[in-house]
């Protein structure tokens, strides 16, 4: 019936000539173009505000209303959102580096050059992306910590923390596939090392006599380089890898990653977050300003760890403009902290690669110095084995770790900060002893140089660092009696470890890969 | 209106089938699916693995210079290898790091590796640090007149020397 009402006015509109129609249309193009994007108006109220985030494939990764715990700047720090922001910043600028690249050895190099010296703006872009790379390796560790810290990875969020490692490891070969682009004696000599880390399972094989059977470590290298050297094979390889399949795999994982965030139920939050919360400032609306235009149909499917249902909206925001405003700061600052960094140090350049002279030292990416520092003990237990066993334990963790006291707290559960600091402790003082030992007194080849193979790969300074880890952790289960206490023994000394490692493969080790106190020590060469 | 016959088939018709047909569908066509992402996969998987390798042939030829004194290491440039002349004849061996893959430099007491201080003697026998194993002694033939064909591509067993007329 309501159709037939509107009707006299439909003919009225009909009736102006056919011309003078055309000429309104013309003139109303901009506000029903508006209409047609923003199908629910421009959004002034908070109702509209929140129609326009649930109404928008990009907006609603975030939740409509966000609980005011998640808001607050300790609770995530923004590491999550400047992880992403280096993301964006490192994807924007490496597209744009594409311009000029050509990835085919001595032309990889020249194409450096040029972005150097020719291309208007193409060192400091060169600069940002390299920076920006940096940054989101940086706060990647930093979001796992806090994700870990304040036990944020317990049911549901357990997968959640899975897809997160999966980040953590294609944030991780990103890097290092861009390493080799410039095609620079830095680089060669980087992935040379690299290609041959993943060819080490060689090393277990071998000892076990195997290899000529079963031989995965020959594979993953010419998987890898496409060749047996590294050459214009390993440099396409690297290149697609770098530009298309990795960044592919991020954006995908990230996605489910948002998505997850918040299908758990967003950012954790203890569970009397509504007590602990300060009240509401006076000129702030909590709630709907209006009534709400309708009622979730999606009830009967959602489970009751969303947000509003079973809570009340009392404690919580609009995500537009609280979270919005929130996220924009935080990339702001993150664009801030690459264009300072960038304009502040170049982004390295050096010889063309020399198949026939290494680097000496040659060293890696400041973040794989702590591998290299392993691998210089063994080259399958510290290229390979101690990091999936790290890598496995972590994913383990909210699966052995299933307690409910502290999360969503920094520190929380049982031990708080003195665990956290008494971890500290033993980890700093487990690989400064055992890492002291081995740079003054050596390791078993120098004291018995005919010690098989598989006796070093299985003793050597790295294992015995990860088990002194291992049962260190073991023994605060017990002390506490809680797998949390045992979590964050094992996670707080896997850092500390991490730090150590890198910061004397990094700074203390020279040519030859000996100890030196400063850089300043190393002999000519 | 079509009247009802009698089912000639032992089984009655109310009865369960063996397999439901929706099933059988189903599965074939699971199976199909599988089948052919297996297929495809096997393929893509054969792609990233060339049949021929793009490296360089590893046979070359040296000349060692005259004045090579017995006992005495020869690098050829742009190889890498080392050609040792002592009192039993000639040996070549890989200076290949066994480690990760760096060359390893000449030294007083036989060969250092510069990426990971791995030490070597002049028999190629690892005495420190972390190769895993001995640099490999690689195959060599005299063609007279102070030159030398190796295949860097054949490892020999150490203590394998070419006499030298």
């Amino acid at each position: 019936m309501s159709t037939l009402t509107q009707e006299p006015e439909r003919i009225v509109a009909e009736q102006r000539p056919a011309l003078r129609r055309f000429r309104d249309n013309l003139g109303d193009i901009p506000r029903n173009f508006r209409a047609a994007v923003m199908r629910s108006g421009w959004p002034r109220s908070d109702r509209g505000r929140s129609t326009f985030v649930f109404s928008s494939l990009f907006l609603h990764f975030h939740s409509v209303r966000v609980h005011r715990w998640t808001l607050r700047w300790r609770t995530t720090l923004g590491l999550g959102v400047i992880s992403a922001a280096a993301f964006v910043v490192a994807f924007v600028s490496g597209v744009l580096l594409m311009f000029y690249y050509k990835p085919y050895p001595e032309a990889a190099y020249l194409s450096m050059k040029d972005i150097h010296f020719v291309v208007p703006t193409g060192r400091f872009i060169r600069n940002i992306h390299r920076w920006s790379a940096n940054v989101m390796v940086v706060a990647v560790f930093l979001h796992m910590a806090r994700v870990f810290y304040t036990a944020a990875y317990r049911k549901p969020r357990e997968f959640n923390w899975i897809i997160g490692m999966l980040l953590l490891a294609v944030t991780l070969g990103l890097s290092f596939t861009g390493y080799l682009l410039p095609w620079d004696q830095l680089a060669y000599w980087a992935i040379t090392i690299g290609a041959n880390i993943a060819q080490s399972p060689r090393e277990l094989t071998d000892a076990l006599h195997l290899t000529q059977y079963f031989d995965p470590g020959g594979l993953q290298k010419l998987l890898l380089l496409g060749s047996e050297d590294v050459g214009e094979e390993a440099l396409i390889r690297f290149y697609l890898l770098h530009v298309m399949i990795l960044p592919v795999a991020l954006l995908s994982l990230l996605g489910v990653h948002i998505w997850r965030v918040r299908k758990d139920g967003g950012i954790a939050r203890p569970v009397d977050a509504d007590r602990r919360l300060k009240p509401l400032p006076h000129d702030t609306y909590p709630i709907f300003t209006e009534a709400p235009q309708k009622t979730y149909h999606l009830a009967a499917l959602v489970r009751g760890r969303t947000p509003a249902v079973g809570n009340g909206p009392e404690n919580t925001l609009p995500a537009m403009p609280h979270v919005f405003f929130a996220e924009a700061a935080v990339f702001m600052l993150t664009i801030c902290i690459c264009l300072v960094l960038a304009l502040w140090r170049d982004a390295p350049l050096k010889e063309l690669a020399n198949p026939s002279i290494p680097e000496n030292p040659a060293k890696a990416p400041w973040y794989f110095l702590g591998l290299q520092e392993l691998v210089s003990f063994s080259a399958f237990m510290g290229g390979i084995g101690i990091p999936s066993i790290v890598l496995l334990g972590l994913g383990l963790i909210p699966f052995l770790e299933r307690e409910s006291r502290g999360t969503g707290e920094w520190f929380g559960g049982p031990g708080g900060i003195s665990l956290v600091l008494r971890s500290i402790a033993f980890g700093l003082g487990a690989v400064l002893a055992i890492e002291a030992f081995a740079i003054r007194f050596g390791w078993i080849r120098q004291w018995w140089p005919a010690a098989p193979q598989l006796l070093i790969t299985l003793l050597n300074p790295g294992t015995v660092i990860a088990a002194a880890y291992a049962f260190f952790s073991l023994s605060l289960v017990r002390r506490y009696d809680s797998t949390r206490a045992g979590a964050v023994g094992l996670f707080t000394c896997f850092l500390c470890g991490y730090i150590v490692l890198t910061v004397i493969g990094t700074h203390f080790r020279g040519p030859n890969w000996d100890f030196f106190w400063s850089p300043d020590q190393w002999p000519g060469h | 209106m079509s009247v009802m016959r009698p089912v000639t088939t032992s089984r009655s018709r109310l009865d369960p089938e063996p397999m439901p047909r929706r099933d059988f569908l189903g599965i074939a066509a699971a199976g199909s699916a599988a089948l052919t992402l297996l297929f495809s996969l096997f393929g893509i998987g054969r792609l990233p693995r060339a049949a021929v390798l793009p490296s360089p042939s590893k046979k070359f030829r040296v000349t060692l210079p005259q004045s090579l004194a017995p006992g005495t290491v020869f690098m050829p440039p742009g190889r890498a290898i080392a050609i040792v002349r002592d009192a039993d004849g000639v040996f070549a061996i890989s200076t290949v790091c066994t480690h990760l893959g760096c060359l390893v430099k000449q030294a007083s007491d036989g060969f250092h590796c510069p990426c990971h201080g791995s030490q070597f003697k002049a028999d190629g026998s690892v005495v420190r640090g972390p190769a895993p194993k001995s640099l490999p002694w690689l195959q060599i033939a005299s063609v007279g007149d102070n030159t030398f064909v190796i295949d860097a591509g054949r490892v020999v067993p150490p203590g394998t020397k070419v006499q030298v007329a």
